[in-house]
């Protein structure tokens, strides 16, 4: 049982540890709040990339303001600076819950490529989003961009 | 231990002087293909299909580079590790080879001097495809890029790297009727038949095997341990994959899920392929895999 300075100290540290990284467990270390984060970004991504690919598979209307709004927002996401994402020791061989290969940090060169194609073919799906033909050929790109880094880098379920 | 027993037993019985005679390596002459014209285009959606780049471009080859076929990539496997070989047009790959060597190759798992190949060059699949396709196929390569980049050897150790034990393996899982057995099948569905079970070779992947490496055909795309020994490839029959025809074609042609995540590991190899086919095969495709039965949870 805590004394009650002492919950309170337990209150203080717990508000402190939530305000620099939200959102983490209680329990969570720093490396699995970074593949969290990690992943929300990836959610992020995939809900945008949704509403695109709804257009394009001809599951929604075309609506060309939704669409270029949808493409900013991956070129947005995309050129977020995710330096604190990556710490060392956040591989799939040291933490539980993500699927990170420890190539990411041994070949961070040609990841940094892969992330940077990104931003490309986000950027040229965003230039494309004016009609349905150029958001249809523009998501391979990015779909493209998206495979070359899973390939290497995402280990098998 | 009564696994690795029970493959040294079965090799054993197949490995014997009785089949000696079986295990020779057969192939067909070049009458077989006379009168067959190659059509290069139709040669390049047979690669595509077959996904020849997928394991003999080099490695982390990307964009053109996919077409020089200069082999180098390693295979892990329970029985060693296989290294792709050249097969650019060049004297290091197979610069020297005619049409009806390549035909024997790829459909029967035979070399132009009569050895068996190991069975991760995927023909027992491969032999169901045309005759037809393999002169086109020929045809195509013919046009790659040429590479000198010598083979490198297997690392397979023994009883394994006996090819002639191939002749048996081949004897027991060599079969190439069609595991959809239908005589009375749609355009589409013959097409998706083809393009899975023979150029594909998906079934090399996504359906387990038994103890001696053959595919349990009961458990046909039901998923199968990831080949590296990580993970699992996953149950893509209608128990599993639960996507419409739809979104098959669409993950074919883009590498998205239904969720919008993307294709990762070796699979995103395959969609760079099936991307280069045309929509009403990937089509073909997605009505196969909905047609196929269903390979329950539990029976993975």
């Amino acid at each position: 049982m805590f004394t009650k300075p002492k919950l309170i100290a337990a209150i203080a540290s717990a508000t402190i540890a939530a305000g620099t990284a939200f959102a983490g467990g209680h329990n969570a270390s720093p490396e699995q709040q970074a593949a969290k984060a990690r992943q929300a970004q990836m959610n992020l991504y995939g809900y945008n990339l949704g509403v695109l690919g709804a257009m394009a598979k001809g599951e929604a209307e075309f609506n060309a303001d939704i669409a270029k709004g949808s493409a900013a927002n991956l070129v947005a996401l995309a050129s977020m600076n995710q330096a604190t994402y990556w710490p060392a020791g956040s591989d799939n061989a040291s933490i539980e819950g993500t699927r990170a290969l420890p190539a990411i940090w041994e070949k961070s060169d040609e990841v940094f490529g892969y992330a940077n194609a990104l931003i490309e073919a986000a950027t040229a799906l965003e230039a494309a989003s004016g009609d349905l033909d150029g958001v249809r050929a523009a998501l391979g790109g990015v779909g493209k961009a998206c495979g070359d880094c899973h390939k290497a880098f995402r280990a098998p379920r | 231990m009564g696994r690795i027993l029970r493959i040294l037993i079965g090799l054993g019985i197949v490995g014997a002087a009785a089949f000696w005679v079986m295990t020779a390596p057969e192939s067909l002459s070049e009458d077989s293909i006379s009168g067959l014209e190659p059509n290069v285009t139709n040669g390049e959606t047979v690669f595509y299909a077959a996904g020849c780049a997928s394991c003999h471009a080099a490695p982390n080859a990307t964009g053109e580079d996919k077409l020089v076929l200069a082999g180098g990539q390693k295979f892990p496997s329970p029985f060693g590790t296989f290294v792709a070989p050249n097969i650019s047009p060049s004297e290091a790959g197979i610069g020297g080879w005619s049409t009806i060597d390549l035909v024997n190759a790829v459909k029967l798992g035979v070399s132009p001097d009569g050895a068996h190949y190991f069975s991760a060059f995927p023909y027992t699949s491969y032999g169901r495809a045309e005759l037809k396709d393999l002169v086109d196929l020929k045809a195509f390569l013919d046009t790659l890029p040429a590479d000198s980049t010598p083979n490198q050897p297997h690392d397979v150790s023994f009883p394994f790297n006996i090819r002639r034990s191939l002749g048996g393996w081949k004897l027991l899982f060599g079969g190439t009727g069609w595991v959809m057995a239908d005589d009375a099948l749609s355009p589409e569905l013959e097409r998706g038949r083809y393009l899975v079970e023979a150029l594909g070779h998906c079934g090399e992947c996504h359906t387990p095997r038994n103890a001696l490496g053959g595919l349990d055909r009961a458990r046909w795309m039901g998923g199968a341990p990831d080949p590296s020994g990580k993970g699992r490839v996953p149950n893509i029959t209608s128990a599993a994959l639960t996507w419409s025809p739809e979104d098959v074609a669409y993950y074919l042609e883009s590498g998205f899920t239904p969720e919008f995540d993307s294709a990762g590991g070796h699979m995103a190899h395959v969609i760079e392929n099936t991307a280069k086919l045309s929509p009403e095969d990937r089509a073909a495709i997605a009505a196969y895999l909905q047609a196929i039965p269903a390979v329950s949870k539990a029976a993975e």
